[in-house]
């Protein structure tokens, strides 16, 4: 069995983080992580007609960014594994459209990238491919008209909200190498606490990010102390109260290990009030930063908690709470 | 009986959800509501005395009260539409809140900056469609209690 305790994942075989890519639209580029980015666009159109083209666009760069950091072409990926937060996931659609790679689409909200990486570690491990490439996109634009408002609308925004990021990050999963592998996973269960705010995606998500993490921890037999990082995915500043006071309540004290990716990515003087938010929040902040801290062993042990807020505009208006949910990711450094 | 543990868990959650809210109510940023309301009023201020100053000079020329009134009407709309154009009006909301949303250029803002935003799903379905997916509702409920107030006054006449 590869299962241990009620929900985690062992990865016996431990894939490797081949390579990675990460992409960030202009805002991202002027924000503390900037020196970990492959490339920071110049306008958030990227040369397209649309916003959507754009972050298609984005999702295609990061593979074939990923792709050329290796010895492989894209014939030599057995499978892709992307996902989105547009309606019907178009923007991996169509990017797997020109990628021609076998595809699965995923859906998670932002938790996406952590879904599809340890999907991608269950086939590497399982012996079903030697190669899996990951990717997410999200895109600031193409997030509001769909989930709030036009862009050009003089609305005040909430203290609670946070900023979508621009941005698309792609991992190549493959074998065993030295460097970043993959070596636990736990698969989070849907969490409501009856949060009905949109514009406060953070409070919805802490108790989900909460739960995984306890429960990881308890699966696993480790503590806080066993990693060097913890990172959710873009629980927010309030967020990160909510999962400090919540994590501590279960007898799990935090401290400066902790930090979420939506608070890392811009600085306080960006004005997006909460942090950042979207599928690639966590996915640049992962393929770009985190990557690069453990290749360089600033740090050794990584855990990586995508979080994401289940809810669509239909479900918001008919006055449906904000369901969350939050998987965990261990990322290692192994000597082989 | 399992009635009954359908009954505690759902007020297990229930209890849950409570406790949850609570803690976020100690923890939520406040809105600056002072500075909130007084950038309101300074912006809200001078669009309504920049309005009645055209108001004024268009009285000057000779057009009667009513007339004037139109016109202003229309040169405030154009006004708020031409900034919304050019990407400054969601900068003086963002700013200013309803001071610039409840004067007559905020309604242009929030027809123009629908538009804006569909013009890629096309003229038919998505800037005429989606035009007043915000202004759609002060329209709908404007006329519908203008008719409730004309009937009163109807009747009361």
């Amino acid at each position: 069995m590869k299962k241990i305790g009620q929900q985690t994942l062992v990865f016996s075989n431990t894939p490797a983080v081949v390579s990675a890519a990460a992409i960030v639209g202009p805002k991202e580029g002027q924000g503390p992580l900037k020196i970990n980015f492959d490339l920071i666009l110049k306008d958030n159109l990227f040369g397209e007609k649309s916003w959507e083209k754009a972050e298609c666009k984005m999702l295609q760069e990061a593979v074939n960014r990923a792709v050329d950091k290796t010895d492989l072409d894209l014939d030599g990926i057995d499978f892709l594994l992307a996902g989105d937060l547009l309606n019907q996931t178009i923007s991996a659609n169509f990017a797997a459209r020109q990628l021609a790679i076998p595809f699965l689409g995923l859906y998670g909200a932002c938790s996406t990238f952590a879904e599809s990486l340890i999907l991608a570690s269950v086939l590497v491990d399982g012996g079903y491919a030697t190669h899996v490439m990951t990717a997410v996109s999200s895109h600031h634009d193409t997030a509001e008209r769909q989930f709030r408002f036009p862009t050009e609308l003089g609305n005040q925004r909430s203290p609670s909200a946070q900023w979508t990021v621009t941005g698309a990050g792609a991992a190549l999963i493959g074998p065993k190498q030295e460097g970043p592998c993959i070596t636990y996973a736990t698969i989070g269960k849907v969490i409501d606490l009856g949060i009905k705010d949109s514009n406060d995606m953070g409070s919805a998500m802490a108790p989900a990010a909460a739960d995984t993490l306890a429960i990881h921890l308890k699966d696993t037999s480790r503590s806080i102390d066993d990693y060097d990082l913890i990172l959710t995915g873009d629980l927010g500043s309030l967020g990160k109260f909510l999962m400090e006071h919540l994590s501590e309540r279960q007898g799990c004290r935090l401290g400066d290990k902790y930090s979420d990716c939506g608070i890392l990515i811009y600085d306080s003087s960006q004005d997006t009030h909460a942090g950042g938010s979207g599928c690639a929040c966590a996915a640049v902040v992962t393929c770009g930063y985190v990557l690069e801290s453990l290749r360089l062993k600033k740090y050794n042990k990584v855990l990586i908690i995508g979080t994401g807020a289940l809810l669509s505009p239909t479900s918001m208006q008919q006055g449906e709470s904000i369901p969350g949910i939050a998987h965990a990711v261990s990322l290692e450094n192994i000597n082989s | 009986m399992a009635d009954l543990k359908k009954e505690i868990e759902d007020s297990l959650q229930q209890y849950k959800e409570a406790e949850y809210q609570e803690l976020i109510q100690q923890l939520r940023p406040k809105p600056p509501v002072v500075k909130n309301a007084l950038a309101a009023f300074a912006v809200g201020g001078f669009i309504c005395a920049f309005a009645q100053a055209i108001n004024n000079v268009i009285i000057q020329t000779g057009l009667p009260q009513k007339e004037a009134g139109t016109v202003v009407v229309i040169i405030m709309i154009f006004l708020g539409a031409l900034l919304t154009g050019l990407g400054v009006y969601d900068n003086i909301g963002k700013f200013s809140g309803a001071g610039s949303i409840i004067p007559i250029t905020g309604f242009a803002n929030a027809i123009v900056s629908s538009a804006m935003e569909w013009k890629r799903e096309g003229y038919l379905f998505g800037v005429a469609a989606k035009m007043f997916t915000i202004a759609g509702p002060v329209l709908v409920y404007g006329i519908l209690s203008s008719v409730v107030i004309g009937i009163v006054y109807y009747f009361l006449k």
